[in-house]
């Protein structure tokens, strides 16, 4: 198992038809946006449609789970207990991904030390068997 | 020429406390005294009102309440989209669209809420997660496509409202150099504003620029004074026709204009979109909205005497005020600090009940309630001779907003 930052009890993700496979291939530690196979936009979450070009063919492209903040929230209240606080919020501007952004958490990192523009990496927690979460840290806190 | 506008001719309200005090009625028979006194208020009756609507999933449904209060007929019931404040002026546009089409005469929109009864809406979660955390963890089903879009970063422990709207307004204050005393002095406006207002829950409880700075970090940027209340209470408010209005018992109020929506890919803002374009991303997400608000009353936002806005965290008032053009892009902080939204000289006197932040947390029905009485000359910090009052619902989620007229 990897190295832990959340408790167990932390919400699960809920997932449909169309964002598991997401899901599925954090599993096995692997980053993905959704891509058209049309015209090549990528999107977060997963969702039938390419907003782009309407068409309904997509298909996964991995990525390589650097990027930077793009905004974040330093939150002082638990989610649920034996949580650590703070803990932290942020946007993630993904490198290699289109312009695609995910919401995650930064770990590994001291509150004064977060800015917007502070370059990350992916780093899996997994959470069960079956549960991968992509977390990120500062590249200079590796 | 421009066809006939529906109006607002009455207003009812039950008393506001903090949340979970309500628990001697049930909330759908609180929605019953409120849309009573709310058609008391014009000077009609339970046999005149035909219509009903509502917003943010209401578990107060429609059919249940027309029932209960022995409408002849229930010819429009409606909802507007997901949960959230954002749809309680859509609420009240949908009630004005049914009423100028005839396809209902008297239309009452109301809003109820007794969380202690349910959940408490601030808690997180949504009443979405699962009951009981799956052990070992995984991944859950989602039973709707909120559910999805929201379990897309629930296990990033995004849940409430405070941690989720800190996320755009920590990028104003990037781009901008906005910073937590402009978010604090917005507070202490609707402060003072609510301690002039008796129904106002917060209203005994003056607070200081101080006072805000020394409260306690919930989500960096927002402290708890930047975050609104979490209240029990109920509020209605009576659309009908033009024709009908002439004749009630209050000074009715027109709705010139009214709009809803969300721009391009914006699905439920911030919360669980971090893809929203990023010219809109520090925003409240309503310039498009606001735009098309101005056009079709053929005003401008110089043109709005009193403005009752929105408040769940002072950020997203901050964003609004750029969003319906009071102020430059970036200009918020600033136009805070010049004073602008005092009821007493300010150049756009805002919140006049106090606000989510202070007066009480109805999702902003109350709002429109404030709205009615700042024309009516009934707001207990009134704006002389207010002729045009901007009401807008949550930003930085799909939303909605009318401008009002004094007749």
């Amino acid at each position: 198992m990897s190295e832990r930052f959340f408790p167990d009890s932390m919400p699960p993700p809920m997932a449909e038809t169309i964002t598991l496979p997401w899901w599925e291939a954090a599993a096995e530690h692997r980053l993905v946006v959704q891509r058209c196979t049309s015209c090549e936009h990528t999107r977060l979450p997963p969702a039938p449609v390419c907003p782009q070009c309407r068409s309904e063919d997509s298909d996964w492209k991995e990525v390589s789970g650097r990027g930077e903040v793009y905004t974040y929230t330093i939150v002082h209240r638990t989610i649920v207990a034996d949580q650590e606080l703070p803990f932290f919020i942020a946007v993630i501007a993904l490198e290699g991904a289109g312009g695609v952004r995910m919401i995650s958490n930064l770990v590994d990192v001291n509150s004064d030390q977060i800015e917007i523009g502070l370059p990350v990496e992916i780093v899996w927690e997994d959470m069960s068997a079956d549960l991968a979460i992509p977390r990120f840290r500062p590249v200079e806190n590796r | 020429m421009s066809r006939p506008k529906a109006h607002i001719v009455g207003v009812g309200e039950s008393r506001y406390t903090r949340w979970g005090k309500i628990g001697d009625v049930t909330e759908h028979a609180l929605a019953c005294q409120v849309i009573k006194r709310a058609v008391a208020d014009a000077g009609l009756t339970m046999d005149d009102v035909d219509g009903l609507a509502s917003f943010s999933e209401d578990r107060n449904e429609a059919v249940f309440l027309a029932a209960e209060l022995g409408l002849p007929a229930l010819r429009f019931g409606n909802m507007v989209w997901m949960p959230g404040g954002g749809g309680g002026c859509a609420a009240i546009s949908n009630a004005a669209m049914a009423v100028e089409t005839g396809q209902a005469e008297v239309v009452v929109v109301y809003r109820s809420l007794c969380q202690g009864q349910f959940f408490r809406f601030g808690s997180g979660r949504m009443g979405l997660s699962p009951t009981g955390d799956p052990q070992p963890p995984t991944v859950q089903r989602a039973n709707s496509m909120t559910g999805a879009s929201v379990g897309f970063v629930m296990p990033y422990g995004l849940l409430t409202g405070a941690a989720a709207y800190s996320l755009p307004t920590r990028r104003h204050m990037h781009l901008y150099g906005t910073t937590s005393e402009q978010l604090g002095l917005l507070a202490v406006t609707f402060r003072e504003h609510a301690s002039r207002n008796p129904r106002a829950v917060m209203g005994d409880r003056p607070m200081t620029l101080a006072d805000h700075q020394a409260s306690p970090m919930i989500a960096d940027p927002h402290r708890l004074f930047d975050c609104c209340l979490e209240s029990d209470g109920a509020c209605a408010v009576v659309v009908t026709t033009q024709e009908r209005a002439r004749d009630l018992a209050k000074r009715p109020v027109e709705i010139l204009a009214s709009e809803q929506g969300a721009p391009k890919g914006y699905a439920f803002g911030p919360f669980a979109n971090a893809n929203i374009a990023d010219e809109l991303y520090a925003t409240g997400g309503g310039e498009e909205m606001a735009n098309r608000l101005w056009g079709k009353a053929g005003l401008r936002p110089g043109d709005v005497d009193v403005a009752q806005i929105y408040d769940h965290f002072t950020g997203c008032v901050l964003m609004q005020l750029e969003d319906y053009g009071f102020c430059e892009r970036g200009e918020g902080g600033p136009f805070i600090e010049s004073g602008a939204l005092s009821w007493h000289g300010g150049s756009l006197p805002t919140n006049t009940h106090g606000g989510s932040l202070s007066e009480a947390y109805i999702h902003g029905l109350n709002h429109v309630v404030e709205g009615v009485r700042s024309l009516r000359g009934e707001s207990t910090s009134p704006v002389e001779n207010a002729e045009v009052c901007l009401v807008t619902s949550a930003a930085c989620v799909p939303s909605s907003a009318i401008l009002l007229g004094r007749r």
